[in-house]
């Protein structure tokens, strides 16, 4: 068994936007190719040409559909309900370790390799002492670990420990590889043990939410839920043409007004 | 350190040896990306921070670079056909005897009949350089794929108001209130449609998605109109309805920037019914209410009347157009409640967004401070906006009816007063640029000379037809004929059809590059393998000669005579240039390069690099000097010291002796050096005074004259009534010297309308609404982009295959349910489908995503890989001619206007299958190769990792 730190001087981790995000892998695929080269071993393929290509990636996007007039997790669009009568939404769901403060998958790993890092918060695995035997994976309620099937250790997000202090990289790019690389803006990276950093204030201005918090993980990645969908303008009217002008003496009359104000 | 210390965590590790900084190919995006480099292999690929098009972003598929250099897929030899066609088999040659090969092919029918030669490119970026040797060479046979993907968006802007949406334009997202975007899933601009989208949610606009499926960009937006495929433009003709009804019209725009008050001719009798009145100078008139007489639209001052018969100077009648305009929209037939039932959209809905455009457009104004003087000499203190912004592409545009839906679009924007004003639509250089900056289409060709004039081009009325005196078309595709007489892309889905038919002749060369014409990128593609595969009685091919150039062992590849290995991105000079499709943004112009950022490690040359050669050894003008020897050593070469007319060149940055010349300059010897040096691209910024209103600003004219965008100001007055369509519709009216085909005649008369129309899509008019109830269509994933995606090791496990989306309802009706197979059955063919249920999806269309299915054996994949087993195209449901209507005549399944295909007019039904294989059907016997599948297993990065 492994001990979680008491506290950590930082708490460093994600928000993703789940408003923006249009389900386009950009962060899946940019993960992928700085970490197969990146910390710990590669992020191997099998069968990468042939029948059932399958691979160890650190973050997946999932999609479903929801119906947000019945609730489902997102609020219902006034507008799509009146056009429709139903909100049936298509939700993309990117999901990778979310860096949980009380992380069931360190305080089950048998040997000390998974652990959270007291100076940062990250999560990470000691490859060196991961004995491959997948106690980690079960344990998370995410499942945001993947058992990598040709180095026989466990992969996961190391929020990319390795570019985010790097002093090989320019300031700028000190930042996980899915954030910067994600075209919709959608992923934040910050210290949420400061109230006043970027990603506690995105926080609380767009009520973010935790993952499953029934879990009792605590995780540090929050979710901001989807703004509530913009509302019919509730000063235009329902029906433009009964309130407008033209009507009454048709529009080739008003157009005669209309050039007449202009002069 | 004891054992159970954990060593600490490097956090600085090295990341590359080198970043070289080029231009993404992944899709046709074209952003920026920094390649770095470790060990001469490529380590990691991310956006450029700098560069206009993504500033720093990178979508899934540039991410996915490194596996698309090393695919196992790239082609590393010349290959000569050694089996049957469509087989794979080859033999390797040297570059020697390929080029030798080609060069006696090519020559001879040069020297005898140039037309022989059809030369057709795919997904290339250099048209400016294809399109001139096709042009040296001389054959009338030449376009790129225009006109099976988006020819009508293209066309319709144009000649609408000189330019459409992505390279020609884009919203202003910087300060749109309220965004509508049509048909579009991922495509062009994929990265800038995003970052857009994610403003304009910052700032709390609203976001309206039009589009069957509510996938992607349509699933975050705030409103969702899940329209019925092919009635964009009646819903768009209803939205103009309301608008016009309470006089929601930017009165004031119309009259400075349109056509609106030009007076149209009314004298039914007469060749010139329904053509613009124009004075002696050719310059169409207006009435002006001050004076009460007709004058030169040019002529400033005058206050234009909008309504109202007049008498002409010649006696005869006219009104301005807005009142055709008015009649026509205002009409009952376009009234929400009409048009309900055959979009799909709820009256109500539609009566609610006209007047959330009309509100935002009109009482949500922006005004900016800054002072601009229009082309008439008078002096604006602000530039005023009418927030409302729209993006469309293909969804709207791949329709029989697309040319008008896309005009419709047009229209409403330009009502709404939206075109190139803050908030609203914003072009990008070198556009807007009218018809008339254009050139008209070339095909007079003649043994061993050149095409007068480029292929492409926009014909201003029947006298720009490509066609001969007894009717025949003169190009192989019949673009320009009056099959499709404003087919400006040329109708590259038609070749292998017409050159299997012999209409309107045989070919003996079939040429072309990145174009998988045997699979994906045709309708009917069991068809097509067969024409390619087809024999005449003496055992000899029908087609009889196919080269073909692509970097990957592909579809078509197996089709091929001769194989041209071309480079991957990362190894090849290109410029994304100017005179082709430039990466402008609205406040600047751009362009950029890619330059080898690797050096190929196969027997492989850039394709450019290669007709370059065959220029040379073709000894075509402007690729040889006067002694005959080549004028260019390669591409890179043809970059830097190729002017089309003088100081105008491929590249606009640093031009001219001392690389300081923007637009115009002496060609630089270093120019390729300083945009390595810049990031691999050039911009120049639009001085302030300029950025808006460029169709009518002084200001910005001027810097495009400056820039060498076209030598005299070239300003753009919208084209609201289309006068070009007029012309084709008096021919068939008979009011015409040039007469079109008696059979063709009643659709001319009624498609070619002046105004925007909608019309019921062909297949659909044409088919048992009963026997195929439903439509389908495809969609492209964010992270593929059309075949070359799923060679590619990582993106093959986010889409290795495709299911077919059906409606809930559907699934109920047919008793469906998540992983049945099923039947999709159109009048050309059946395919059998995975099935997957969806509800946010209009309630008659089923779809899937573009290009997944792929032939067993190509793109090094193993033949049991899920695209060639489960995987599926759509292509073979889809025929290039409508079903039979009993005219003994088979008409052609594309838009009678442009000749885009017209691949989303698809009519089906879907039957579930018996349990079987669980095999996707029609199967195809695997092909060799060329390729081979590669490694079991990938540990890509193995070496820098501890």
């Amino acid at each position: 068994m492994t001990t979680l730190p008491a506290q950590t001087d930082k708490s460093l981790g994600l928000v993703i936007d789940l408003d923006v995000c249009v389900g386009c892998h950009a962060c899946v695929v940019n993960c992928k190719e700085w970490n197969t080269g990146g910390y710990g071993a590669p992020l191997s393929d099998q069968n990468p040409y042939g029948a059932d290509p399958v691979g160890s990636w650190l973050n997946r996007i999932h999609t479903f559909e929801v119906d947000a007039s019945q609730g489902g997790g997102c609020s219902g669009s006034e507008a799509q309900i009146l056009a429709d009568g139903k909100d049936t939404r298509v939700v993309h769901f990117p999901k990778s370790c979310l860096h949980c403060e009380d992380a069931p998958c360190v305080t089950v790993c048998p040997t000390g390799a998974s652990y959270k890092r007291s100076e940062d918060g990250i999560v990470l695995v000691n490859e060196d002492w991961c004995i491959g035997c997948g106690l980690c994976a079960w344990s998370c309620p995410y499942g945001a670990r993947e058992m990598d099937a040709a180095e026989g250790v466990m992969k996961k997000c190391t929020l990319c420990v390795d570019r985010i202090y790097n002093e090989n990289l320019p300031e700028e790019d000190r930042e996980p590889a899915c954030v910067r690389t994600c075209p919709a803006n959608a992923r934040h990276f910050g210290d949420f043990s400061d109230p006043n950093s970027n990603v506690s204030v995105m926080v609380a201005e767009r009520g973010g939410m935790d993952l499953m918090p029934e879990q009792g993980t605590k995780p540090v990645n929050k979710y901001l839920p989807p703004r509530p969908k913009t509302s019919p303008v509730q000063s235009a009217p329902s029906d433009l043409v009964a309130l407008a002008e033209p009507e009454a003496k048709g529009f080739l009359g008003w157009l005669d007004a209309a050039l007449e104000k202009m002069g | 350190m004891s054992l159970f210390e954990r060593e600490p965590v490097e956090t600085s590790p090295k990341v590359s040896d080198e970043v070289r900084k080029t231009t993404c190919y992944m899709c046709a995006c074209r952003c920026g990306i920094n390649v770095h480099l470790r060990d001469n292999k490529v380590r990691y690929i991310e956006g450029n921070r700098d560069h206009p098009v993504n500033k720093g972003v990178l979508c899934a598929k540039g991410s996915a670079g490194i596996m698309q250099h090393y695919s196992p897929a790239r082609l590393r030899k010349p290959l000569k056909r050694v089996g049957p066609r469509g087989k794979g088999e080859f033999q390797e040659i040297e570059w020697d005897e390929a080029l030798g090969l080609a060069t006696s092919w090519l020559k001879d029918i040069r020297e005898s009949d140039p037309k022989r030669l059809a030369f057709f490119t795919g997904r290339d970026q250099s048209q400016s350089l294809t399109g001139f040797w096709a042009q040296a060479y001389g054959t009338p046979n030449y376009a790129a794929h225009g006109g099976f993907c988006s020819v009508n968006m293209a066309a319709a802007g144009i000649y609408t108001m000189g330019g459409a949406f992505w390279e020609f334009g884009q919203p202003d997202w910087e300060r749109s209130k309220m965004f509508m975007i049509f048909g579009v899933a991922e495509d062009h601009d994929s990265n800038p449609i995003k970052m857009g989208l994610s403003r304009l949610k910052e700032r709390g606009a609203k976001i309206v998605g039009v589009n069957p499926v509510r996938t992607g960009y349509n699933a975050i937006a705030d409103e969702w109109v899940g329209i019925t495929p092919g009635t964009d433009g009646l819903f768009i003709l209803a939205l103009i309805h309301e608008l016009l009804r309470a006089g929601k019209v930017d009165l004031d725009y119309l009259i400075r920037y349109t056509n609106a008050p030009w007076l149209v001719i009314r004298d039914p009798d007469a060749n010139d019914h329904g053509l613009f009145a124009r004075n002696e100078d050719g310059e169409a008139l207006v009435w002006d209410r001050a004076s009460n007489s007709c004058v030169s639209h040019k002529q400033s001052g005058v206050k234009p009347s909008l309504k109202g018969e007049v008498t002409l100077p010649d006696g005869r009648k006219a009104v301005p157009s807005f009142e055709l305009l008015a009649e026509k929209y205002l009409d009952g037939a376009y009234a929400p409640d009409a048009v309900t039932e055959q979009t799909g959209v709820p009256a109500a809905q539609i009566k609610r967004l006209a007047a959330e455009l009309a509100r935002t457009a009109f009482e949500e104004e922006i005004v900016i401070e800054q002072p601009w003087t229009d082309m008439k000499g008078e002096r604006h203190e602000q530039m005023i906006g009418r927030p409302v912004a729209f993006h469309a592409m293909r969804g709207i545009s791949a329709h029989s009816n697309g040319f008008q839906t896309c005009r419709s679009l047009h229209l409403l924007q330009i009502l709404l007063g939206s075109i190139e004003c803050p908030g609203g639509f914003r072009f990008k250089p070198p556009y807007p640029k009218p018809m008339e900056a254009h050139p008209k289409p070339h095909a007079e060709y003649a043994a061993n000379s050149p095409l007068p004039g480029p292929h492409l081009g926009y014909p201003r009325g029947p006298e720009d037809l490509a066609i001969n005196e007894d009717g025949s078309c003169k190009r192989i595709d019949k673009a320009f004929s009056w099959d499709a007489p404003m087919s400006v892309h040329g109708m590259m889905h038609m070749v292998i059809s017409n050159a299997y038919a012999g209409d309107p002749y045989p070919v003996d060369v079939l040429f072309m590059y990145m174009a998988n014409m045997s699979w994906n990128s045709s309708m009917n593609s069991r068809g097509v393998m067969e024409m390619l595969e087809a024999k005449d009685d003496n055992g000899e091919y029908v087609i009889p000669k196919i080269i073909y150039s692509d970097a990957y062992s592909s579809e078509m590849v197996a089709y091929a005579d001769l194989v041209l290995p071309d480079t991957t991105y990362l190894e090849r000079h290109d410029c994304i240039s100017l005179l082709d499709r430039p990466i402008c943004e609205p406040d600047a112009a751009a362009d950029s390069i890619r330059w080898p950022v690797v050096e190929p490690d196969r027997d492989v040359r850039g394709f450019q690099s290669v007709m370059i050669d065959l220029g040379a050894r073709l000894g075509l003008p402007g690729f040889v000097n006067e002694d005959g020897s080549a004028k260019f050593s390669d591409y890179a070469d043809y970059i830097v010291n190729h002017e089309r007319k003088p100081g105008i060149g491929p590249l606009s940055g640093w031009r001219g002796e001392n690389a300081d010349e923007a637009g115009r300059g002496k060609p630089n010897p270093d120019q390729l050096k300083r945009y390595i040096e810049n990031g691999g691209f050039w911009i120049e910024h639009i001085p302030a005074e300029a950025q808006y209103f460029k169709h009518a600003n002084a200001g910005y004219q001027d810097w495009a004259v400056g820039m060498g965008f076209y030598d005299a100001p070239q300003p753009v007055i919208f084209q609201l009534y289309l006068e070009p369509l007029r012309k084709f519709q008096l021919t068939a009216e008979g009011k015409a010297d040039q007469k079109p085909p008696e059979h063709l005649k009643a659709r001319i008369r009624d498609c070619f309308d002046p105004l925007p129309i909608w019309y019921a899509p062909f297949e659909g008019e044409q088919i048992d609404e009963a026997e195929y109830p439903l439509h389908a269509i495809t969609q492209r994933p964010a992270a593929m982009y059309h075949s070359w995606g799923s060679q590619n090791a990582w993106l093959r496990q986010i889409h290795g295959t495709n299911p077919m989306y059906v409606p809930g309802e559907v699934c109920d009706a047919q008793g469906l349910e998540d992983g049945d197979w099923a039947w999709v059955i159109s009048h050309h063919g059946r395919i059998k489908v995975p099935v997957m249920r969806m509800d946010a999806v209009n309630a008659k269309t089923l779809w899937t995503w573009n290009a997944i299915g792929k032939r067993g054996g190509a793109w090094g994949l193993s033949s049991d890989a899920p695209e060639a087993k489960k995987g599926f195209l759509l292509n073979h449901l889809i025929h290039e001619l409508l079903p039979a209507k009993g005219d003994g005549m088979r008409w052609s399944n594309s838009d009678p206007i442009t000749g885009q295909a017209a691949w989303y007019d698809l009519r089906v039904r879907v039957e579930k299958a018996e349990p079987g294989d669980e095999l996707s059907e029609p199967r195809v016997e695997a092909q060799k190769g060329p390729a081979q599948p590669g490694p079991s297993e990938l540990r890509y990065g193995k070496e820098w990792t501890k």
